[in-house]
């Protein structure tokens, strides 16, 4: 009797859970679906769920019309660079101050995250300027580095709270072994590490795939992400639903995938460790 | 344990974020301060030289400031309620016992990987447009008119797009909370004849309350600043101008670089206020 019950209770939970859960991604769906469709069929009254159609000229018609492949060149390498590059200067820095902690370590670290608040429309002009006056301004490298800055706050710190996972006492038996700090860092911490530096990788790949400030600021036609690119789309000519899907469909699509994956460190990475 | 050789090691090893980040906040911090004090209009005459306080004084003196604290307020009080409300519940059904839980997470977690700009555009033109949005389709098969939704109900509308994007986010955190409270508590307590209700303002929500604190701190930084769905949407029209794009406009649309550094000012004072609330509680995890 007692587990009728619960089986029944796990069916509703089941159907209330599925039910809430597609009303949430149907607009993703939605689009996606949209993407495939005639213009004509996109703006169908009433709407058509599933049976239309199918077709993939929309993808064709938005890779010739816009250039994509820039805008999606310009975005891999935005994302991919300012994390990386980021992730380069953070390592050392977590990593003393995972191992080799003084009495300001949590100051630095406090102090690192209370750059990550600083609103950006509060400096937007001042970068503006300086961008300007190094001729960074619709320049890739120029937003590669802001983005790594923007980022870099949270990359310290998740590296920080990874390493901080790593026994020390294996560090110590390396030490006592002969191992220099380079040895120790390259040939022990490093792989232990490695987990780690790849979450780390992932999530802020990720915000700064989808960084919406600086891209659409800092950029005009040569230096422009998928960001700025979908944008371009909100001063619409003529019928457009079914391009536009199929525009955002390709610019979300990487990310939903990597993002599935990182759930994880989504927690950990943005709530500074205060969520466990 | 640590010598002083590798003390002196690690310092040089943090010296390069450090000094950037350092850079970073004061380089830009330092040039919004001297331009808030002073006449700069670069399409105008250009720097015309020290105001003292002029900018601040008429920053919120204009007839824009109090709607723009109004609009933010509202937008992060709707946003927040929303997000944290179906966040706690979404959050408890998840943590239920189901079929395919993964799967159900997943397509919940979605909408916070779609790029600002995607489900802006994407819920302003497929779902909201006045004749050819889903919306309007249904409503219309409800025999109802047809809402224009961006500009007829221009802050419901932004709410629920800022809202669809914020969800997965706060249930995210919320489950993650609710995952560690004792479940042989909760055992015990309807054991002793707890109603559903009870178990859930007495034990769960005390439980939840530090993780919900969090949401709020972490959810306001980012609500402070939305900008690229006010952009793509209405562009600040319709009495969607938030402090955030009225400092934009200001700045970059009728180039006052010094009244919209004063604005500046402002704003990093106030996300400050925020951000020393959630500093005290990172802190506090850090020991």
């Amino acid at each position: 009797m007692a587990r009728a019950v619960t089986n029944q209770r796990k069916m509703i939970n089941t159907a209330a859970a599925w039910i809430i859960g597609l009303l949430i991604f149907f607009p993703i769906l939605w689009t996606m679906l949209t993407s495939f469709k005639s213009e004509a069929q996109a703006i169908a009254d009433p709407p058509i769920f599933l049976f239309f159609d199918w077709t993939t000229e929309n993808y064709s018609t938005v890779m010739e019309r816009s250039n994509y492949g820039r805008f999606l060149w310009n975005s891999i390498f935005i994302a991919g660079g300012s994390t990386i590059l980021g992730i380069i200067i953070a390592i050392p820095a977590a990593w003393s101050m995972a191992f080799v902690p003084s009495k300001r370590t949590k100051d630095i670290l406090l102090w690192m995250l209370s750059t990550k608040m600083l609103p950006a429309v509060g400096v937007l002009y001042p970068i503006y300027l300086l961008f300007i006056q190094f001729g960074l301004l619709d320049n890739v490298y120029g937003l590669t580095f802001v983005l790594m800055l923007i980022n870099l706050p949270i990359i310290v710190w998740m590296l920080y709270t990874y390493f901080r996972e790593i026994p020390g006492e294996i560090l110590e038996a390396a030490r006592m072994d002969g191992a220099t700090l380079r040895d120790e860092i390259l040939y022990v911490l490093t792989p232990m590490a490695i987990p780690g530096i790849a979450s780390t990788l992932l999530l802020n790949f990720i915000l700064a795939w989808n960084e919406a400030f600086w891209t659409l600021n800092l950029t005009a036609a040569k230096a422009a992400p998928l960001t700025a690119f979908i944008a371009s789309y909100s001063s619409p000519e003529g019928l457009f639903y079914a391009k536009l899907s199929a525009a955002s469909t390709m610019a979300i699509a990487p990310i939903l995938i990597l993002g599935w994956f990182s759930q994880k460190q989504l927690v950990r990475g943005l709530t500074f460790g205060a969520v466990k | 344990m640590a010598t002083k050789a590798s003390r002196s090691a690690a310092r040089v090893m943090m010296a390069p974020a450090v000094v950037l980040l350092l850079g970073w906040m004061l380089v830009p911090l330092i040039m919004t301060l001297w331009f808030s004090f002073r006449t700069y209009l670069p399409l105008r005459g250009g720097d015309q030289g020290w105001t003292g306080f002029d900018n601040y004084v008429r920053f919120v003196t204009s007839s824009s400031f109090w709607p723009a604290i109004s609009t933010t307020l509202v937008l992060l009080v709707g946003v927040l309620t929303i997000t944290i409300v179906l966040g706690v519940l979404l959050a408890i059904l998840l943590d239920q016992p189901m079929w395919g839980q993964g799967v159900v997470r997943i397509l919940v977690i979605a909408p916070f990987f779609v790029m600002p700009t995607v489900s802006a555009l994407v819920w302003k033109n497929i779902f909201m447009d006045p004749t050819n949005g889903l919306l309007a389709h249904l409503w219309r098969f409800f025999g109802a008119e047809s809402v224009s939704w961006l500009s007829d109900a221009p802050m419901v509308s932004l709410i629920m797009i800022v809202s669809w994007q914020w969800l997965p986010f706060a249930t995210l955190i919320l489950l993650t909370a609710i995952q560690s409270l004792d479940g042989e508590q909760m055992e015990a307590a309807e054991m002793d004849g707890a109603s559903v209700l009870s178990r859930f303002f007495y034990i769960a929500l005390p439980h939840l309350s530090r993780a919900i604190t969090i949401v709020i701190l972490i959810q306001t930084i980012f609500l402070l600043a939305i900008f690229a769905e006010i952009f793509v949407t209405t562009g600040g029209a319709f009495g969607t101008r938030t402090l955030s794009y009225l400092i934009f406009q200001r700045v970059l649309e009728s180039q006052n670089i010094g009244l919209g550094s004063a604005g500046g000012v402002y704003a990093i004072i106030l996300a400050n206020i925020v951000a020393i609330f959630l500093m005290r509680i990172v802190g506090k995890n850090l020991d």
